[in-house]
């Protein structure tokens, strides 16, 4: 059980570290479902809107918002893609 | 100091303010709206329906962004324009000065015109106040016949059916938003709605919506009666029959109309001063050689944003984009981009453009080639004189950013068509390297 943990706290970390989430504004219609089910409490859809980069230190890449946007605005990209 | 008044608090009319507000900080901005609500996501209202989002978060703007807008609302509508004067008569009897006059009032949705449409509990999906009482209906509703087409038909359908009703959706022709996807798009979605249950009735319509009397004495929907001689048993009848321009203000004055206020690519109507944006707005585009109106996000947001620069005097012109819609159908998610009806033919369902839609996807194409890699993951790309475009994309949408690019630039793709045609190739790999050409 607790290296089952450990493995996933391992996971989450490598993911912090090389991902970042990434918004396409065209695609976006502001109804607010990633801001609602984001368990950090992040307004990423005030960031979308002001097309600021979703860079917020509380992320930690759970992937929620990305599952749940009706319309695929939100996607997670390699840090080195976004360089 | 420049009087800025802007008429609609929808994403156009936001978009504008928050311009002007940047380049502007001390003009004054009004604002003028009779929606007790103010500004939310319109298009959210189906997520709360379907118990996806909650009502609270339908509200984007904080109050501190409000703040930093500094925007005067009155809660009016304009019921006079007086160019000569530069005023405004309202229906609360006020007068109101501008310099600037942004029309941001958006688009109504068109009411069904059969008997028994005036009921209550016969509604469209079109404000904050529809969906609330859609939920009201939807509480003590077992059936519902829900009519028209596009994206609002099918969010009123999959809405109603997470809240338990069981639903009917009648069609006037043979398949689903015939005017915008093809047949094996209409049938896929027509087969999930199936699946989950859903009821579809083909080459029919409502003929009389009937009612009865409960016991407190109110009128009650007790059903359909449609155009083919059945009884269909419901207590709620959703209608998506499409939009139209708010013109009602506009008439009788010096500004043009067609089917929207006509604009120049500054967003100027034919009356210097007075603007229009947003869904209300019919704009050149130099490209088809006409003036279109488009229900799109993305085009208020662009549209509304050039109206604010020209208000303040900036020489911002609308650049013509191509039209994108993503949206859900179905738990798919479904994008649209550019040219992508093939037949220009009218929906049957539609007496309207529908929300989410643009007249520019009409056109006739050369090629049609299409790629399914399952049953739900499925590219339909458009060519026509050795370019690409349109493209709907429905399930991954890997594409798309390509896509797009592609068709936005339009890149001469005629030595990869024969590859493109195949069934074999892999579609990522031959339009990455069409893209290389726009590099």
């Amino acid at each position: 059980m607790l290296t089952r943990l450990a493995e996933h706290e391992n996971r989450r970390r490598c993911a912090l570290s090389h991902a970042r989430l990434v918004a396409d504004p065209t695609r976006c219609i502001q109804c607010g479902i990633c801001s609602y089910n984001c368990p950090a409490g992040i307004d990423i859809r005030g960031h979308v809107w002001y097309e600021e980069p979703i860079d917020d230190c509380r992320c930690v890449i759970c992937g929620e918002c990305v599952t749940r946007c009706p319309r695929g605005a939100l996607r997670f990209v390699s840090l080195s893609a976004v360089s | 100091m420049t009087r800025h008044v802007i008429l609609g608090m929808g994403t156009a009319g936001l978009s504008a303010a928050e311009v002007i507000r940047r380049h502007q900080p001390s003009a004054t901005i009004t604002m003028i709206s009779d929606d007790p609500y103010g500004y939310y996501s319109r298009p959210g209202l189906a997520y709360v329906l379907s118990h996806e989002l909650t009502r609270a978060h339908l509200f984007p703007m904080t109050r501190g962004r409000w703040n930093r807008l500094a925007i005067q609302h009155i809660r009016a509508h304009a019921v006079q324009i007086d160019p000569q004067a530069r005023s405004l008569s309202l229906n609360t009897g006020q007068s109101i000065a501008y310099d600037r006059l942004l029309l941001a009032i958006g688009a109504a949705a068109m009411p069904l015109n059969v008997p028994g449409a005036e009921l209550d509990g016969v509604l469209p999906l079109d404000s904050m106040q529809d969906m609330q009482r859609m939920i009201r209906h939807a509480k003590r509703a077992r059936q519902a016949v829900v009519v028209g087409g596009g994206v609002t038909a099918i969010e009123i359908v999959e809405g109603l059916h997470a809240r338990g009703v069981q639903v009917h959706y009648l069609m006037r022709g043979g398949r689903y938003w015939r005017s915008v996807l093809d047949e094996a798009e209409s049938h896929l979605i027509e087969q999930r709605l199936i699946c989950q249950g859903v009821s579809l009735h083909h080459h029919t319509e409502i003929a009389r919506i009937t009612s009865r009397r409960d016991w407190l004495g109110r009128e009650r929907i007790s059903g359909v009666e449609t155009t083919d001689g059945w009884q269909i048993r419901c207590q709620l009848v959703g209608v998506a029959i499409g939009v139209r321009p708010r013109l009602d203000l506009v008439a009788g004055t010096d500004i043009e109309t067609d089917r929207g206020i006509l604009v120049d690519d500054r967003m100027q109507t034919s009356v210097p001063g007075i603007y229009a944006a947003g869904d209300v707005a019919q704009a050149w585009d130099p490209i088809a050689g006409r003036a279109t109106v488009q229900t799109l996000w993305p085009v208020a947001v662009a549209q509304g944003r050039v109206a604010g620069a020209n208000m303040i005097g900036q020489l911002a012109t609308y650049e013509r984009s191509i039209p994108v819609n993503v949206t859900r159908l179905t738990g798919l998610i479904v994008s649209m981009i550019g040219t992508v009806s093939t037949r220009g033919e009218p929906d049957p369902d539609l007496v309207t453009i529908s929300r989410g839609d643009s007249e520019l996807w009409r056109g006739v194409p050369d090629t049609i080639v299409v790629h399914e890699r399952d049953q739900v993951h499925r590219q339909r790309l458009i060519i026509k004189d050795n370019r690409l475009v349109g493209a709907v994309l429905i399930g991954d949408q890997s594409l798309f950013s390509t896509l797009h690019r592609l068709i936005e630039k339009r890149v001469d793709i005629g030595m990869f068509l024969r590859a493109l045609r195949s069934s074999q190739v892999d579609l990522a790999q031959v339009l990455m390297q069409a893209q290389k050409q726009v590099a």
